[in-house]
């Protein structure tokens, strides 16, 4: 039942976990996650080598398995390095901020419904879908103070590109997510689950569901809309004066971002942990939409061409606006007249 | 009430964890210096990265004026989404053609404003 309070119905989050429970969940997530990292990593450059029709990694381990591992071994054995013009401090911490906005993230993700004592999400708030706009914003700021902090043009001018756009997109972004919300009538991630008993919300969302995609797309600097570190004008952008673990940082954090969208796209619009198969299932449901939808981001690397800065930009506030304002009036009619 | 937001603070451990790490153990296990500590290499390692002639880079050199428009365009509209969710939260329950009305209301004021900024040509890209 919705708690009410001052007459408005809230989400209700009645179900809280016993708290060795919390820690040992948290764990899980996090650690499942962790490990799918490297494991997407090697799987974009296997999947980029058969897009070209040559082989990718295949000489560390059997299929290449220990090249995410080699690589982590090489980065880690580089010199730790500051430019001349850098600031001290900002510079070190940019990267570690971008990772642990990506990891606090995570916690958003529901895995399943509750089931006995424990609820198969890190949590399940009020907030909702906010926490998620509120903690992968956070990332803006490893990416700006980064570029900025490491004191040559290239870096800044990448930084400055990868600010504005991603709050570019965040708009529409966020305008996407609103007409699910109506429908759902709730912020909470797994009561908009739930309420996508009968049809998941890619059918009636589909406008929704695109422009979150695209979004997705510029939130997490995939190409086609990696302005912000191309490598032809920019030499690698805000990750210019960065090397070693600290430039492994904000690739593993771009990573473990578009696991999360992609989560978050499932959750939203494909039906999150819901399949055939016992309850006990689910997890293996909502990882698998994940990970479907992220070699999706793959393949759209391997098709499409970069943008020009000023396309993505019209792009962004031209099309993509209006579209996800008419999409949020025409879903707020439906929701009220039917 | 605040209990159910524990696991946020075990995953903030984890990521500062994490992040920490990656951030300095580079310091820990990598090489500390070039060798030659004095050769020019070693002195030209710390120049920020430049193609062709020395690079004469201050921290405060300018940047196009279109990324504070894109800025200032941002807060606006970020704004009306923030105002639009706890509205489209309830618009369900409540049911009623007041709200709606509403919401149609602030979009539509706020889609004129849009109007206005692309009629200006705030958002072409210079």
């Amino acid at each position: 039942m919705p708690d009410l309070v001052l007459g408005l119905p809230l989400a209700d989050t009645n179900f809280v976990d016993a708290t060795w429970i919390m820690i040992v969940k948290s764990l899980v997530i996090f650690i499942v996650i962790l490990s799918l990292v490297p494991l997407l990593l090697l799987g974009e450059r296997k999947l980029l080598g058969r897009f070209q029709q040559r082989y990718g990694p295949n000489r560390v381990g059997p299929y290449g398995l220990g090249q995410p591992l080699a690589d982590v071994g090489k980065l880690l054995s580089k010199q730790a390095f500051r430019p001349k013009g850098a600031v001290p401090f900002l510079y070190e911490i940019a990267p570690a901020l971008t990772i642990i906005s990506a990891v606090l993230t995570l916690a958003i993700l529901p895995f399943g419904d509750v089931q006995g004592d424990v609820g198969f999400y890190g949590i399940d708030v009020p907030i909702g879908i906010l926490y998620f706009f509120a903690f992968s914003s956070i990332a803006f700021y490893g990416l700006l103070l980064g570029g900025w902090a490491s004191g040559s043009k290239y870096s800044f001018l990448g930084a400055m590109r990868s600010a504005a756009q991603l709050i570019s997109y965040e708009i529409a972004m966020g305008l996407s997510l609103l007409g699910v919300v109506m429908m759902a009538g709730s912020l909470s991630l797994v009561d908009i689950v739930k309420a996508q008993g009968e049809v998941w919300y890619v059918v009636p969302q589909i406008v929704g569901f695109l422009i979150f995609l695209v979004g997705g797309f510029a939130e997490t600097n995939r190409p086609p809309f990696d302005l912000p570190e191309a490598d032809a004008e920019l030499v690698a952008g805000y990750g210019t004066e960065y090397g070693g673990m600290r430039f492994g940082s904000f690739m593993f954090a771009e990573y473990m971002e578009m696991l999360i969208v992609s989560g978050i796209a499932s959750t939203m619009f494909l039906g999150g942990w819901m399949g055939p198969g016992p309850p006990g299932l689910d997890p293996v449901w909502m990882l698998l939409k994940m990970i479907v939808l992220t070699i999706f981001f793959i393949w759209i690397r391997a098709t499409l061409p970069r943008f020009r800065y000023d396309q993505l930009m019209s792009f962004g506030w031209k099309i993509l606006l209006p579209l996800a304002t008419l999409n949020v009036l025409v879903t707020a009619v439906l929701v009220v007249v039917t | 009430m605040l209990h159910q937001y524990l696991p946020v603070l075990v995953f903030a451990a984890l990521g500062i964890l994490v992040g920490g790490a990656f951030a300095t153990l580079n310091l820990v296990l990598g090489p500390k210096r070039l060798k030659g500590d004095e050769s020019s290499a070693a002195i030209r390692q710390m120049d920020p990265y430049e193609c062709g002639l020395p690079s004469e880079i201050s921290k405060t050199f300018r940047f196009g004026v279109s990324f504070y428009l894109v800025a200032m365009l941002f807060i606006l509209f970020d704004i009306e989404v923030v105002f639009l969710y706890p509205v489209g939260a309830i618009l369900k329950s409540t049911d009623s053609v007041f709200v709606l009305a509403e919401v149609v209301l602030f979009v539509a004021l706020l889609f004129v404003a849009l109007i206005y900024v692309w009629r200006k040509g705030a958002l072409d890209w210079r």
